[in-house]
């Protein structure tokens, strides 16, 4: 038993008073549950742990009133003492901020089963509903055109200031150029952009806003809305303004004040930058690391530090806009391959290295491939074994930025590599951020250390950028020590099975109820497709009418008719969060639309008694079912009964 | 007989084609076009069959890109032995002696940073490498501000701005910067580095133009080489040059469609410390009608009476600046920088600008330390004075008294470039290198002497053509920050110790001889 499970004492424990004093009777096993049931609570009650031991008894509280006091005497009975109304409330700010955990089931180990990765097959809505996409934007294109028409001539003119020259000065920005954000992007504005307060952990309290004028402005109505957050990437759930790493952090700045007030290379290495540098280097699983103070700039700001004029940078389609502007920055040629698709890699390569750089043909001086460990927009996953087999070939240099994977994915939480099982050292660069899991801000780069030394003197966010702030650094520091185990033991490796759990848990209630869902299963970032426009900002209203916020995204972050929401899983929510979720989902789909999945990527009936995915084959072929896709479209009882228990297997 | 049973079934089958084609809605204008081109002449309708044919043959033939003309057509085995073949340099060059050197001189602090910080090897020295110019690191209310937001929001917001990570502070601290300015909004970005470097592009697009100061640091530069504009510059605070340069491009541009031209500029340099004269410039700009973009990072909260930067200096109303951007990482003591102007060229910057789009937003502490920081200026404009006067008498002690170096910022900026004397630099017949090497044995010496000053850092030369005309090399120079933290003696004594430091490098046998001219 982990050590914390022992430690905790007069934890306040909320609602599970109820099913505890059922246990109180009976001995032993049961009590054994309900220590497991109690101090699984403990783990998430983010609160330094009191060290000194004391024994694991059951927590008892003789009524079903919704908080029991713990005690830790020996006694077989237990005095209620009805928690004070601070004390309520400040466990029900706990809990907003990391939900917790209602048993230990809903847990799971994030783990690639080996071979190569398997593309996410990606179903196709039916015609009706492309066709109706296309037709929505040309109605929104033709009316935005016909309104950009008469505005300009008869409308207000101060909406026009910036687009038409006035005194001889060229128009601020073109109005062509803008025309998207005007007329197809202001319709659901009020969508982007809440405006939000607090800590954006389990629940995110929204400042409630209308607007009079179609999005133009707002006002604010002095009302707030505290809602379900699958918008924040708190993967991790270190989003918490209380706990372990909180409390490292008002220490810290205590000791070191608000900032280093200087470049790296100037006076802004302290012993703290160090050894953030140092831990971050172990955790990735390699030699050297060093961080910056804006994930975004660390991308931007090594690709020219690591190639040149005369170097091919091969990037996949879909990666982040950092490495776009990095890329361009570095003056080395760049080319894109489609999108996680290794056999358009290795074509690219082949030509690449045979044919040389344009025109001249001289070699390449290196080339680099940049991809992403988890796609923000896709949800899918890096084929790491598949690049690296063709890295062996080619010699290429690979650099991996797992903005949104260091820390979500792997059983101990250290990325592609971890996922994968392969060893760091096989990636040239691996590139993060801390922004995402470690509810920091900033980013790393690890690699060899004379790589890191290198790009210490040539990296320009190095010279001149600003150094991370000690609360920043010392947040890095507190969530890599949880992570690890080295900070309240046991509760680092628990939240990386919650959020394994929750996603698969999600991911496959979603899938079963119809929804199409892109990317792989282990990933935190489910996209649901949405398709048609105009059901971008209704899902966005019906799930805040429903108390849940959500992002949407549509074209230009993706192609312009798979618009989709993208729901960002995090450890601090639990399965009543999922099944929250998922009702609304059950609900909003119904309403608009949106459950036309054909069933050929998952969400099928569950095979029947004594048949196992191995003998599916021979099953199907006996009963006349090969070929046969029955489009899903579950129950929400069954989807949630089933649930937990099917998380665990093979998706299906 | 059975040719004629042949000759009927054409013929009646020809008949029905007629029908069925004569039904098709403009078949009849397509006959009477063949009719009235035919003219008695076949040719002409076999020539005008042939060319139909070919369009349509053209049309439909697989479109080749112009780009691979040059393309070598190898066999698999080929390709596969070149492959073989093909051997890439290493990834990052091992690191020269220099730079390691260099690397190893980096100097580590042992907690806080402050006026005095205590370095790894144990040693406390007077700090006067850093930008804490009003020690607001070490202010108890502001630590207890931020503390009191870390308890209430957490540390990381987890998320684009666009994304629910709009927090009320990042707005209020929004209003704060452009109230204080006065300027109509303002937008915050999370580094202050990368905020022009984002907010260049966001405006100049291919085809515009941009005018720029060949002094400016290199966040503008990386900006201006993203944005993909054409690119003029103009010598180093020469506003004559800048004259002559908009003048020219005025006239080029005469009679062509209108396209957007700016100045890119600073408010204090970077890289030499000294001051624009913005009222000249917005004359110019009025006159030839560019806007400007003016970067006060190193002058915003530094110069004026209260710290507003260059306008408040030089008494120009901030609203004829388009856009001023601004640092809140350096004396602020915060983190992230700002760009401030015109609603809508702000509203433009929230959907457009790749920096705020697409990075997560500025912690809320330090949303709430900057909003502080800002509130100490305003109210207690003699913070300000101090430090002045602190830089008064540290210039005292370094620019007319020593015989090696002179001093080029501006007398109010609180960092000191102190480059050598152009006529040491002469008289020894230095090269760059040789006063990179000098300039770091005077830290080192200064160092060994309990005070910390730096050495000014240049990035690394960019390998993009058109910005290659625009290097501008950068002089070798010493950085002296001064901080209102210290008392009067102890800037004094600093002053001191860096002249003795560099008198004592710069009259070192070794170094006089060699470089003394072999005669």
């Amino acid at each position: 038993m982990p050590q914390s499970e022992k430690a905790g004492e007069r934890r306040p424990s909320q609602s599970k008073g109820n099913r505890l004093a059922g246990f109180f009777s009976s001995k032993s096993k049961e009590q054994q549950a309900a220590s497991a049931l109690q101090t699984s609570q403990l783990h998430q009650t983010p609160s330094p742990l009191v060290p000194g031991p004391s024994p694991p008894l059951p927590t008892i509280s003789l009524s079903a009133a919704t908080t029991g006091e713990l005690q830790s005497d020996e006694a077989p009975t237990t005095l209620f003492e009805p928690p004070s109304a601070d004390e309520a409330r400040s466990q029900e700010r706990r809990d907003a901020e990391f939900g917790p955990l209602l048993s230990r089931s809903h847990l799971y180990v994030s783990a690639h089963k080996g071979g190569s990765l398997d593309p996410p097959i990606e179903d196709e809505p039916p015609y009706y509903y492309v066709l109706t996409t296309y037709l929505s934007y040309l109605f929104l294109i033709f009316f935005g055109h016909a309104k950009d028409f008469f505005a300009k001539r008869f409308g207000a003119k101060k909406n026009y200031q910036t687009f038409t020259a006035s005194n001889g000065f060229a128009p601020l920005c073109d109005d062509f150029d803008s025309f998207y954000i005007r007329r197809l992007k202001m319709r659901l504005d009020d969508c982007f952009a809440r405006p939000t307060t607090g800590v954006p952990g389990r629940y995110v309290t929204l400042i409630d806003r209308k607007s009079e004028n179609y999005n133009r402005s707002y006002k604010f109505t002095g009302t707030y809305t505290q809602t379900l957050n699958v918008s924040s990437y708190n993967y991790l759930g270190f989003a918490q303004s209380e706990g372990p790493c909180a409390d490292a952090v008002e220490e810290c700045v205590r000791k070191y004040g608000l900032s280093f007030a200087s470049p790296r290379l100037d006076s802004g290495t302290s012993d703290l930058v160090q050894e953030v540098e140092r831990e971050v280097a172990q955790f990735v699983g390699k030699p050297a690391a060093m961080v910056f103070s804006m994930g975004f700039v660390t991308n931007s700001g090594t690709f020219p530090a690591l190639v040149s004029k005369g170097c091919l940078i091969l990037s996949d389609e879909l990666n982040h806009a950092s490495i776009r502007v990095g890329a361009r920055l570095s003056g080395a040629v760049i080319r894109s391959f489609k999108h996680n698709n290794m056999a358009d890699l290795e074509e690219k390569l082949r030509e690449a290295i045979s044919q040389g750089q344009p025109r001249t043909h001289r070699p390449w001086k290196k080339i680099l491939v940049a991809v992403e460990g988890l796609y923000s927009m896709e949800g899918t996953l890096v084929d790491l074994p598949g690049i690296l087999a063709l890295k062996k070939k080619y010699k290429f240099f690979l650099y991996v930025d797992e903005a949104h994977s260091i820390g979500a994915l792997g059983p101990r939480g250290r990325g592609v590599c971890d996922y994968f099982g392969i060893d760091p050292a096989e990636v040239d660069i691996l590139m993060g951020t801390l922004t995402k899991s470690f509810g920091a801000n900033g980013g790393y780069v690890a690699a060899e250390k004379h790589i890191i030394d290198g790009l210490r003197m040539t990296n320009a966010a190095m010279l001149l950028g600003e150094s991370p702030t000690p609360s920043v650094l010392m947040q890095i520091l507190a969530a890599l020590r949880v992570i690890t185990g080295e900070m309240a033991p046991g509760q680092g490796e628990e939240r990386l099975q919650r959020l394994a759990f929750n996603s698969r848990y999600l991911r496959l209630g979603l899938k079963r109820l119809g929804f199409i869902v892109y990317g792989h299963d282990d990933s935190p970032i489910i996209p649901i497709l949405l398709y048609n426009p105009g059901k971008m900002s209704a899902f966005s209203h019906e799930m805040l009418k429903r108390k849940i916020s959500v992002v949407i995204v549509g074209y230009p972050a993706t192609p312009l008719i798979t618009s989709r929401v993208r729901l960002c899983i995090s450890a601090a929510h639990n399965k009543e969060d999922m099944d929250r979720i998922l009702t609304a989902c059950d609900e909003i789909g119904d309403i608009l639309q949106l459950k036309f999945s054909t069933g050929i990527a998952g969400g099928q009936e569950p095979l029947p008694e004594g048949v196992t995915a191995d003998t599916e084959k021979e099953w199907r072929r006996a009963n006349g079912l090969e070929g046969v896709v029955k489009p899903p479209r579950w129950r929400l009882e069954d989807v949630i009964a089933r649930g937990v228990q099917d998380t665990k297997e093979p998706l299906r | 007989m059975d040719l004629h049973e042949v000759q009927s079934h054409l013929h009646e089958w020809l008949q029905e084609a007629a029908v069925a084609f004569q039904k098709v809605p403009g078949s009849a204008v397509l006959i009477r076009y063949v009719r009235s081109s035919y003219q008695n002449d076949p040719v002409r309708s076999a020539i005008e069959l042939v060319l139909f044919i070919f369009f349509i043959r053209y049309l439909l033939s697989p479109s080749y890109s112009t780009s691979k003309q040059n393309y070598v057509k190898f066999t698999e085995a080929e390709i596969d032995e070149l492959v073989e073949e093909w051997t890439p340099e290493p990834l990052v060059a091992a690191p020269t002696a220099q730079a390691e050197a260099d690397l190893e001189k980096v100097p580590v602090i042992v907690g806080p940073t402050g006026p005095k910080s205590r370095l790894a090897n144990g040693k406390t020295v007077t700090n006067l490498a850093s930008y804490n110019f009003y020690n607001f690191n070490a202010n108890e209310q502001i630590k207890e501000k931020a503390i009191q937001t870390l308890r209430v929001y957490g540390v990381g917001p987890c998320g684009p701005p666009n994304f629910y990570a709009t927090q009320d502070v990042h707005m209020k601290l929004e209003a704060d910067i452009a109230s204080y300015l006065g300027t109509e909004g303002c937008i915050i970005y999370a580094h202050a580095f990368s905020t022009i470097t984002s907010v260049i592009p966001t405006f100049c697009k291919r085809g515009d133009i941009i005018v720029a100061d060949r002094g400016v640091n290199y966040s503008i530069r990386r900006g201006i080489e993203v944005s993909r504009s054409t690119i003029k510059w103009y010598n180093h605070n020469d506003l004559e040059d800048l004259e002559r340069v908009m003048r020219k491009i005025v006239q080029e541009q005469a009679g062509k469609k209108l396209t957007r031209r700016f100045i890119v500029t600073e408010g204090l340099f970077e890289m030499t410390g000294d001051m624009n004269d913005l009222p000249k410039l917005l004359e110019l700009k009025e006159k030839y009608k560019f806007r400007i973009i003016l970067d006060e990072s190193s002058s915003f909260g530094v110069l004026g009476r209260t710290g507003r930067g260059l306008t408040e200096a030089q008494n120009v109303d901030p609203t004829q600046v388009d856009m001023i951007v601004g640092s809140l990482a350096g004396p602020l003591c915060a983190g992230g920088g700002f760009c401030a102007g015109s609603r809508a060229m702000v509203e433009h910057q929230r959907i457009t600008s790749t920096a705020y789009t697409f990075s997560a937003a500025l912690p809320a502490m330090l949303a709430v330390t900057a909003s502080e920081s800002l509130n100490l200026l305003q109210s207690n404009p003699e913070i300000l004075q101090q430090c002045r006067e602190n830089i008064r008498l540290m210039r005292a002690q370094l620019d007319p008294r020593s015989d090696w170096v002179t001093c080029t910022s501006a007398p109010e900026n609180p960092v000191m470039i102190l480059v050598l004397k152009p006529e040491v630099v002469k008289a020894r017949r230095l090269s760059i290198e040789d006063q990179e090497r000098l300039l770091q044995e005077c830290v080192d010496e200064a160092l060994a002497n309990g005070v910390l000053i730096t050495k000014l850092k240049c990035a690394p030369v960019s390998n993009h053509t058109s910005i290659k005309d625009g290097v501008w090399t950068v002089t070798p120079a010493l950085k002296v920050c001064v901080s209102s933290g210290l008392s009067k003696k102890d800037v004094e004594k600093a002053g001191v110790t860096i002249r003795h430091a560099v008198t004592k490098v710069m009259t070192r046998k070794t170094n006089n001889k060699l470089n003394l001219p072999a005669a």
